[in-house]
């Protein structure tokens, strides 16, 4: 694979979920209800990079992240991982993909098995996938685990002996044990307290260098996101409405949602006096508005923007991978690419 | 804290309040000589991470600690009231009256099988006494207040038709129904996202505002803690480590572990050259603490005394103390 191919590339990934029909309803013929949950989602990965998914509750953060391991089945588009297609994959070559693709879940409470002590719980996928021999395992676990900050001598402890902090880092070590290419990591921190997080946020990024791993990256809270992910890719009601480096998009926010996001972050320094930066709560995902699916709640918007969807523009004429898809943020982008379009055509 | 003007003029005032929990070997201490004070049209924050006793002991404050939990020591008064000796009517008469209550989980609290209208005529006929078209009508009047749109509609809706913030902005909209003196709010945006737990802190306020409520806020989030309240409690492990008005306590935090959690908080700023700091070690178990200060063992300044030192606020700062004797001293 050459240095600029992607390692996970997501494109028109779309999902939606009907609700089961009650009998009532059957009888008077009312369609389910259906959940948009992915709408024509684009995302590509580099090997060794970190990207970093930012939604609230509905955006189909966790949904992207199940669609591309196959957990759900996506209703269309196309999910390739190191050049190969997965959404294809037969059931062995399916295997294969998930190893190469591991997922840590927030609730390490759920994610470890209650019955398994520790040691086990990481060295039984490592025999399985065959990375090492009947009678290597338990050293292996051991060291993935004091890898992780897990002291071997308790290996043969079970899960719930360990603090929520603890159980992460093994769930850690227990999805590095199959050698993965890239981890995907689904709220991982948003579960532990904040002393804790840091800690993991460090042991993540250790990992990821000594590891060589690429990492998706997936939080509610921009805040969590911005030292690990060097892109960001912020998603609102099954679409992503702006991504980009990760310094550009918080510097330079070009999407009202974006804005909002950071605005509403509550801080230490100082009580502030203002208003809320948006009024409404987010629309359900069972009903998603017309045109640009922000445009209930934004402070800019314009009349079309009830019409019209905007499609993802870039910010930067001249490139950097910085989109926005607004109508109001995006037109410099749009005129600057027409004056550069008109300079070309000069030349 | 203004523990130097103890109780005068105050409507809530906390001493020494100590709630045990038993367990294998012997009592385990949620709480552990906790002081506070509030007056009206103030908010004062408790803020710890899990484990460190803040929601039992805001529960503590209406009767609610969960069995087989008790308040062992320690003296709460209502506008002077002793509610610790109080009967069970005399609280149970104050409960969502003039003292009420909202939780983390407003889907927990709304009854699933019943409208919301169901729920909130029900409670206003019985809180506040009103007939049922009266209670009907200021339930239409508290959800347009708290910012539900169309109101009259919304009354027909059940729970899980509606958004958790609109679930939240109804029970809102039920504490404030008896207009409380005191509102205590135990992790109340938690669950929400973060657009809209902006809304309803900015909510908390404006009714505050206007009905000068004193609030007794609960949250693991230094930031909503700093946003909302005039002054901080800083619990650990049962403990109160540092307690004072929230400028103080944000701007020049005294304890080390105040400090460590400012520090250990991610950051919007992707330049900054200062990365979130962890606090090393484990979480406090209850069952295990160490001698002295509980924060001890994973404290950097950490010295011999620190096994043998009593775990107060300092009398120093009357109105801003840190239970730590070595590091952060006044000035």
């Amino acid at each position: 694979m050459s240095a600029g191919a992607p390692l996970l590339e997501v494109s028109g990934l779309r999902k939606r979920f009907a609700e089961k029909r009650s009998i009532a309803d059957g009888v008077r013929r009312r369609p389910p209800a259906v959940l948009t949950a992915l709408d024509h989602v684009d995302v590509t990965v580099r090997p060794g990079e970190t990207l970093g998914v930012v939604g609230e509750s509905g955006s189909g953060k966790s949904t992207l992240a199940r669609c591309i391991l196959r957990l759900h089945e996506p209703d269309g588009g196309s999910v390739r991982f190191d050049g190969r297609d997965v959404l294809g994959a037969s059931a062995g070559e399916l295997r294969e993909l998930r190893r190469e693709m591991q997922m840590v879940y927030q609730d390490p409470y759920s994610s470890l098995n209650p019955r398994l002590r520790i040691g086990s719980a990481v060295a039984e996928p490592a025999l399985v996938h065959g990375i090492v021999e009947r009678g290597e395992e338990v050293e292996y676990a051991a060291e993935l685990l004091e890898r992780v900050g897990i002291r071997r001598e308790s290996m043969r402890r079970f899960p719930h002996e360990f603090s929520g902090g603890q159980r992460q880092r093994i769930a850690i070590a227990r999805s590095l044990a199959v050698r993965p290419k890239l981890l995907i990591a689904d709220e991982a921190l948003s579960a532990l307290d904040v002393s804790i997080q840091a800690q993991l946020l460090g042991l993540l990024e250790e990992i990821r260098r000594d590891f060589g791993l690429t990492i998706v990256f997936i939080a509610h809270q921009l805040a969590v996101i911005s030292r690990l992910a060097d892109r960001v890719a912020i998603m609102y009601l099954g679409k992503i409405v702006e991504t980009g480096a990760t310094a550009d998009v918080f510097a330079n926010p070009r999407h009202p949602y974006t804005r909002a996001l950071l605005e509403a972050h509550p801080r230490i320094d100082g009580t502030r006096v203002r208003k809320p930066a948006v009024r409404t709560d987010s629309p359900s995902p069972y009903a998603i508005p017309s045109g640009c699916r922000f445009h209930p709640r934004c402070p800019l918007a314009e009349e079309r923007c009830a019409r019209e969807e905007p499609a993802a523009t870039p910010v930067d004429p001249v490139g950097g991978g910085h989109y926005s898809a607004c109508h109001v943020l995006a037109p410099a982008a749009a005129e600057g690419a027409r004056a550069r379009d008109a300079s070309a055509g000069a030349a | 804290m203004s523990a130097a003007a103890a109780g005068a003029g105050e409507l809530l005032s906390v001493r020494g309040l100590t709630i045990g929990f038993p367990a294998a070997g012997g009592l385990l201490l949620a709480a552990d000589r906790i002081d506070f004070d509030v007056g009206a049209g103030r908010t004062v924050g408790l803020v710890g991470e899990s484990g460190c006793g803040k929601s039992v002991t805001l529960r503590s404050l209406l009767g609610l600690v969960p069995y087989p939990g008790d308040v062992l020591a320690g003296e709460i008064r209502w506008r002077g009231e002793d509610l610790l000796s109080a009967s069970a009517q005399r609280q149970a008469a104050l409960r969502g009256t003039e003292i009420s209550m909202i939780f983390q989980d407003p889907t927990a609290c709304l009854n699933p099988v019943f409208t919301v209208g169901n729920q909130m005529v029900e409670t206003l006929r019985r809180r506040a006494g009103l007939g049922k078209r009266a209670a009907r009508e200021r339930a239409v009047e508290l959800l347009d207040r708290v910012g539900l749109p169309s109101p009259e509609k919304r009354l027909a809706a059940y729970p899980h038709e509606l958004s958790g913030g609109m679930r939240q902005r109804v029970m809102i909209a039920l504490s404030i129904a008896t207009r409380p003196r005191l509102l205590l709010a135990d992790e109340p945006t938690t669950a929400l996202d973060v657009t809209t737990q902006e809304q309803i802190l900015a909510l908390l306020k404006e009714l505050q505002a206007e009905e000068g409520m004193a609030i007794v806020l609960v949250s693991h989030d230094l930031g909503v803690i700093s946003e909302t309240c005039d002054e901080v409690v800083v619990m650990y492990a049962g403990r109160m480590l540092e307690a004072g008005f929230d400028r103080e306590v944000m701007r020049a935090p005294r304890h080390p572990y105040t400090r460590g959690l400012i520090e250990a908080m991610p950051s919007l700023e992707v330049s900054d050259e200062k990365p979130p700091v962890p606090i090393p070690g484990q979480p406090p178990n209850l069952a295990a603490l160490p001698p002295g200060c509980p924060f001890q063992p994973r404290c950097e300044f950490a010295r011999a005394e620190c096994e043998q030192i009593p775990v107060v606020l300092d009398a120093a700062l009357a109105e801003h103390g840190s239970a730590c004797p070595f590091v952060g001293a006044p000035v």
